[in-house]
Parts: structure tokens; C-alpha cells; sequence
């Protein structure tokens, strides 16, 4: 019973620090943009993309914790299921006039299909799957995503035609529609909010903030009420008697089924929901741009999700926002906006090869190879990404909120509670 | 209920026994149908037999890499994802040698030292195939041996050996950082751009060189290899390792010593299959390796993980089924072909399809 009121107040607490986190971060770059003389516009611009990126990136990270953090299931699919997602509400949604053609229905119709058959595909897949130790589960998992990816891609599945249209998912090139994220304009064209909107506007052309900047910022606080909804399912049916289930197979799945818990029925459905909101995140992550191509959903995004979630820690669901903001602020935009104010600053020509630069530095001029690391930010990135997970499984593998981790057991066992021993 | 009955059916015993019969009727389905088409005249012999000639060819060198994967897999039990890049590795880091060497005098010391990645070190104008400059070839084939091994022992050194007592999924985070991290430090250095960098391969006859110096190094490796492991006590130590570490190490064998021979064997055919890959095809890439790789699990796990002569026959499978295949399917999905028979062998049969005995 303490355990439990224990558990409940922490997440006051740990939500007082994910406000001090984002709070702090918030100003810390926009300080330093605005003494480095980046263009209020422009901060204002990466503020705003940090919060879109936080909070897909926590959306989807929430669902991975459920797969991974909360039952050990270790899914390495992730691009797979939200490839699945956001081409379900593609064809669904795309005008039946366009190249490829889709069913022209409405986007809320698209964005619950989405999710629903990217549960369905997750059931069907976890049915046998589940039966394999887990590393066997994750080269599976890897293997289905690639699979969804090299099938939208393929030629085969390109044009299909029905009576005179022709259907598909447009290979390489993808397919167009209605972005999701035209929610925002279509508000603003109803009678009273529309006077919501011209306040907004007005406000934003007083401080120098375009249009669509705003725009863009309520639509990932539309995001973030995601979030929020998820953030307090996932947090119920982790108290649930259902959460203490998937807690318990991922302690002992043995125990637990000798216990009576029908364990395989569990992951079934919790790989199921997971794969739901996976589809979710993808549609309001990618369904926000106007068109989807096969290249959104390269292994490497699975990658991303990983490291928030281990930044994180595994286990806890305010460490997946707390992972998915840090990992979309410090090592996804953070070295972009890092880019634009040395671009402010420095002569930042950058040359051809790193050969190129290292002549010039034999010439006592350092500015080419800085030229050239700057131009290489993306592949930085990389790296960084790369040493960070290395160094955090090294070194903090529960994560930096990773002592969140919800045990099965009411109590907990490993630590004596205090109070009288036996003797 | 409908999802009881069907998951009793699958935990039956049976049904290991039923795929393989599902699968041995696939096989003989398709090989009718083989023989259906060549007698019909649709698919001419030659055709058949440059498809297959093909699948063995790509098998060597997914061969030389499943090797390394699979020893990592059974002797310090992780599913190293960074092995993908080590293969890209050996291939930047063994044309770069034979760049130095093939083509002084007719480029630039840095367009050559960066593969081309300015343009100023075209293959054909240094004459970058095996009868102009067969030194500067064979050289950068040993040079990539070494480069990837001399990385691989580095990397061990810094991340790996710091986590022997940690779990499979840990291992395996952590290489999936390795992977990234190695590959887009490579990318700094060489740009991402993809480019040709080999000269198209001179001609005996029917016989391509390139190809055949692809087909008789792999052999000649694989052979030693096999050497190796069954006439020295290097074998009989990883099988015993692979099997229990806490025995071996009790038993009196020095693990931490076989865990760098495993690296060295590893690793080493990991980086000729990168730098042969590259002389059969011409083409360079970052993603080299990292697209590989799952063909690379597919036929270790295919073998049954452990055995390294499982995963040359995995090779083999996965290699044929990939271009075999090709005559039923478009080409751009012959890859999917493959993952699915993974991905059903995972689940049917995850001993591997040659009973899964850990060999080393």
C-alpha cells in the first residue's frame, strides 16, 4: 500500500522536473541564439521544431516502453509499424484524382485505421513470434521492418490498377495527401476559434513570429495532448492488475505463468497496443508532411527511438518524455541550431575533403577544418548519437530516470523495508 | 477462443516437423517449376546457370562475414550489429592501401588517400583492375584484413570488454552504437557519396578475373579456416567456450585469449569480404556493410548460430535464394524472399536448419 502512494506522488515530482528540464532548456537556447544574434524568427523556428520533435519522439518512446520497458519485448521494428500506420492513412485519405489514388476519405477516418491495422499487423506478427528468446524476437522484429520498408518501395507494389484508377503506394516516390497537421488551418476556419487565431497571428506579427511558425507550434501542442492522453493510459494500466502481469514476464516470464497468468495472451495484446500507438506517433510524427516516402522509415529511426528510451530509462513512462525531449533537443536539433548561430558568426567555408582541410591546417589556418566539421554536422550526429548509447550502456544502462523502473511485486523484496529483523 | 486453439497448435511439438515438411514441399514445388520452365524453353539453361554461378559468388562473401558474426554469436553471445560495418571498414580501408600503392604518379596523394571522394583519382585512369596493378590489389586485400582486425580489437578493447558480464540485449544496444559511430566516422572522412572505384574487371575468355580472384580467396580462407579450427587446439578451446564459459575458464583455458583470436579470425574475414565485395562490384558506400547484414544474420541464422559450417551452408542458401529467386520475383523484392525464410526458420526452427549443434 505505501509503495503505491509512493509510486503516485513520484509523478508530481518527476513532471516538476520534466517542467524544469524543458524550461531550462527552452531558455538556455533561446539566450544563446539571441546573444549570438540568430533572428528572433529563427529561435523561435528551432523552439518550436524541438517541441514537435520532443513530442513525437516521446509519443513513440511511451510506446516502446510498453514493449520493452514494461514486458521485455524487445522490438526492434519500430519503423515498420509506423510505416504501416502512416501508408494506411495515406491511401485512405489521398484524393481519389491523385497519382497514386487513395480512397479520398476523411483524416480522422485514416488516422483510426491507421492505428488500428498497425495493432492488427502487430497481433498477427506477435502470435508466433512471441514464442523466441529475445534476441531472436529483435533480428525478427528488424527483419519485418525491412521487409514493410523493401515492399512499399518495390516496383510490384507501385501502381495497382482498380477499374480506371491506379492505386499503390508509389515506390520511391511515395505518396501524397492531406497532411494531418491541416488541422490547425481548418480550426481557424471555424466561426469562433477563427477570432482565436487572427489574436495569435496579430500577437506573433507584433514580435516578429511568421504565421506559420505558430501554426506549426499548436500543432505540436495537438501532439503533446497526445501525449498527455497516452501518458495517462499507459500510467493506469501500469497499476492495473494487467500492468503487474507484463511487469512480472519481464521479471520471470516462468514465474509468472506458473502463477496462472495466461502470459502468451498478455504480450499478444500488449505487442498489439504498443504497434497501435506506434502507428499513432508515425501518423502525427510523418503524417504531418504532405507526403510520405519509403526513405521516412529507414532501420536507423528505430535506432533514435532506442537511445531516448535509454536516456530515459527503460521502464518509466515520464523517462520515455523526459528521453524523447532530451534526445530531440541535445543530440537531434540541439547540433543543428548549434550549425546556424556558427553560420552567424564564423566564416564557415567549408572544403571539398577533409584532406583539403588538413593542408590548410599544416598552414597554421584552422577555420578549413572547422569549415569541415561543420559541414559534416550531420555525420556528428551520428557519431554522437552512436557514443551516446555506447556510453550509457557502459556506464548508466537504467537510463537517467532509470530508477523509475516499476517492479512486479507490491513490495519490494531485494530491500528490507526497515523495522524489526527476525531475530 | 479463436486465439487458444491457434496458439496450442503452435506450441504443439509437431510443429517444427510440419514446417520442415511445408518447406521441403515448397522446395520440391519450386524445383518442378524449375524444371517446367527450362523445358518449356522459358528460362534458357544459360540463364539458370549464370543465376546460380551468381548465388554462389554472392554466398562466398556472405560466407567470409557469417563466419566472424557467427563465432562473436556463440563465444561471447551477443548479436553483434556492428559487424555490418566492420565489413565497410575492411573495404574503405583496403582500397585506400591499394589506391596508395596502384596509383602513384597518375593522381593526387590526397584524392587518392580519400578513394576519389574529390574526383581526382578516377579507377580507370589508375588502372585499378587485377592484370593492370595485381601488387597494389593483393596488398589492399591483406590491408584490409588487417585494418579491420586492428579496428575490431580497438573497439573490443574500448566498449566490448568493458561489458563480458553484461546481458545479450545490453551487448547488443551497444553495438548497434558501435555500428553507427563507426560507420559515420568513416563517412567524414570519405563523404557519403556512393562511387565506383574499381576498373571493369579484364577478361580470360568466359572467365571474369575480378570475379575469380573473389571465388579462389574465399575459398582459399574458408579452407583455412577450417583448418584451423579443427587441427589446432584454438578450435577445440572455442567449442569448449561457446559451451560453458565458467567451465572453460575453470578447465584452464585462456578465454580472454580466445575472445582476441575470435576477433582477429572475425574480423579479419569480415574486412576481405568488404574489400571483395567492392572488386566484384565496383560500387562503394557507407551502407555497404549495414545492408548486408541482415543477409549475414539470415544465413547464420539459417546454419543455426555457433556453427561456422552452418553458416557457410546458410550462405549458400541465402545466396541462391536471392538470386534464384529472381525468376519468379521482381528483383527489387528478392531481398524480402530472403527475410522471410529468416524470419520462418527463426520461428520454426531457431536451431538453425542443419540441427544447430554448436560446432564453433
Amino acid at each position: 500500500m505505501s509503495e503505491r502512494t509512493i509510486d503516485t506522488d513520484r509523478w508530481k515530482g518527476d513532471l516538476l522536473l520534466l517542467a524544469k528540464i524543458v524550461a531550462a532548456t527552452y531558455v538556455g537556447f533561446a539566450s544563446l541564439g539571441l546573444v549570438t544574434g540568430v533572428p528572433i524568427n529563427e529561435v523561435a523556428g528551432f523552439l518550436v521544431t524541438v517541441t514537435f520533435f520532443a513530442a513525437s519522439f516521446a509519443l513513440v518512446t511511451l510506446a516502446l516502453n510498453l514493449h520493452w520497458g514494461y514486458t521485455g519485448l524487445f522490438n526492434i521494428g519500430v519503423a515498420g509499424f509506423m510505416a504501416i500506420g502512416v501508408y494506411t492513412m495515406a491511401v485512405l485519405t489521398a484524393s481519389p484524382d491523385a497519382s497514386p489514388a487513395g480512397l479520398g476519405l476523411p483524416i480522422p477516418v485514416g488516422v483510426v485505421a491507421g492505428v488500428l491495422v498497425a495493432a492488427l499487423v502487430g497481433a498477427v506478427i506477435a502470435l508466433p513470434a512471441l514464442r523466441v528468446r529475445s534476441d531472436y524476437f529483435a533480428i525478427i522484429t528488424l527483419g519485418f521492418s525491412e521487409i514493410v520498408r523493401l515492399s512499399i518501395t518495390s516496383g510490384t507494389l507501385r501502381e495497382i490498377e482498380v477499374g480506371d484508377r491506379v492505386y499503390g503506394t508509389g515506390g520511391g516516390s511515395g505518396i501524397g495527401y492531406t497532411p494531418v497537421d491541416s488541422v490547425i488551418p481548418w480550426l481557424f476556419d471555424r466561426p469562433g476559434i477563427g477570432l482565436l487565431g487572427d489574436l495569435l497571428y496579430g500577437i506573433g506579427g507584433l514580435v516578429g513570429i511568421t504565421t506559420s511558425i505558430i501554426n506549426r507550434l499548436l500543432y505540436a501542442l495537438v501532439i503533446i495532448a497526445f501525449v498527455v492522453a497516452v501518458y495517462a493510459l499507459l500510467q493506469r494500466l501500469a497499476y492495473s492488475p494487467f500492468g503487474r502481469v507484463l511487469k512480472a514476464i519481464r521479471e520471470d516470464e516462468v514465474a509468472a505463468r506458473s502463477l496462472g497468468k495466461n502470459t502468451k495472451y498478455a504480450k499478444i495484446k500488449v505487442f498489439a497496443l504498443g504497434c497501435g500507438l506506434m502507428g499513432l506517433a508515425g501518423i502525427l510524427w510523418m503524417g504531418s508532411r504532405s507526403l510520405v516516402t519509403p526513405e521516412s522509415f529507414m532501420p536507423v529511426v528505430t535506432f533514435y527511438i532506442f537511445v531516448a528510451l535509454i536516456v530515459g530509462g527503460s521502464g518509466s513512462n515520464t523517462g520515455s518524455i523526459v528521453g524523447g525531449f532530451v534526445f530531440a533537443a541535445f543530440l537531434w536539433e540541439g547540433p543543428r541550431f548549434l550549425r546556424t548561430i556558427a553560420r552567424a558568426n564564423l566564416d564557415t567555408r567549408s572544403p571539398p575533403t577533409i584532406y583539403d582541410a588538413a593542408l590548410e591546417l599544416a598552414a597554421f589556418d584552422v577555420m578549413p577544418l572547422v569549415g569541415y566539421f561543420i559541414g559534416s554536422l550531420d555525420e556528428f550526429r551520428w557519431i554522437l548519437i552512436g557514443v551516446a548509447l555506447v556510453l550509457l550502456m557502459v556506464y548508466r544502462p537504467e537510463g537517467l530516470l532509470g530508477d523509475r523502473k516499476e517492479i512486479a511485486a507490491a513490495t519490494d523484496l531485494s530491500q528490507r523495508q526497515g523495522g524489526e529483523s527476525d531475530e | 477462443m479463436g486465439v487458444v486453439t491457434l496458439k496450442e497448435r503452435f506450441s504443439d511439438t509437431t510443429a517444427q516437423e510440419v514446417f520442415g515438411g511445408i518447406l521441403v514441399l515448397g522446395i520440391v514445388v519450386l524445383l518442378l517449376d524449375l524444371l517446367r520452365l527450362v523445358a518449356t524453353g522459358e528460362l534458357s539453361p544459360g540463364r539458370l546457370g549464370s543465376l546460380l554461378w551468381y548465388g554462389i559468388v554472392d554466398s562466398l562473401y556472405i560466407g567470409l562475414a557469417a563466419i566472424g558474426l557467427s563465432m562473436t554469436y556463440s563465444i561471447l553471445r551477443f548479436a553483434n550489429f556492428s559487424h555490418g560495418d566492420l565489413v565497410t571498414t575492411g573495404a574503405f580501408g583496403g582500397w585506400t592501401v591499394a589506391y596508395l600503392i596502384g596509383g602513384i604518379g597518375a593522381a593526387d596523394f590526397g584524392s587518392r588517400l580519400l578513394l576519389d571522394a574529390d574526383g581526382g583519382a578516377r579507377a580507370g585512369d589508375l588502372g585499378m583492375d587485377i592484370l593492370a596493378s595485381p601488387v597494389a590489389i593483393v596488398l589492399g586485400l591483406f590491408a584490409a584484413a588487417a585494418i579491420t582486425i586492428l579496428v575490431a580489437l580497438a573497439i573490443d578493447r574500448l566498449v566490448y570488454k568493458k561489458l563480458r558480464d553484461a546481458g545479450g540485449i545490453t551487448l547488443l544496444i551497444a553495438s548497434v552504437g558501435v555500428a553507427l559511430a563507426l560507420r559515420y566516422i568513416i563517412a567524414i572522412f570519405y563523404t557519403q557519396d556512393s562511387r565506383g572505384i574499381v576498373a571493369s574487371s579484364p577478361r580470360v575468355g568466359p572467365v571474369n578475373l575480378h570475379e575469380a580472384t573473389l571465388v579462389v580467396s574465399a575459398v582459399t580462407l574458408i579452407v583455412g579456416v577450417h583448418l584451423l579450427l579443427q587441427y589446432t587446439k584454438l578450435g577445440k578451446s572455442m567449442r569448449a567456450m561457446s559451451d560453458n564459459k565458467d567451465l572453460a575458464l575453470v578447465t584452464g583455458i585462456p578465454t580472454e585469449r580466445v575472445i582476441f583470436l575470435t576477433w582477429v579470425i572475425g574480423s579479419g574475414l569480415a574486412g576481405v569480404a568488404g574489400y571483395l565485395i567492392v572488386l566484384d562490384r565496383s560500387q562503394i558506400t557507407i551502407n555497404l556493410g549495414w545492408f548486408l547484414l541482415l543477409l549475414i544474420f539470415a544465413a547464420v541464422i539459417l546454419g543455426g548460430i555457433g556453427s561456422i559450417y552452418g553458416a557457410l551452408a546458410g550462405s549458400l542458401v541465402i545466396g541462391i535464394t536471392i538470386n534464384l529467386s529472381l525468376v519468379w520475383i521482381p528483383a527489387d523484392l528478392n531481398e524480402v524472399a530472403a527475410f522471410v525464410i529468416m524470419i520462418l526458420v527463426l520461428i520454426f526452427k531457431p536451431d538453425g536448419l542443419f540441427g544447430g549443434v554448436e560446432t564453433a
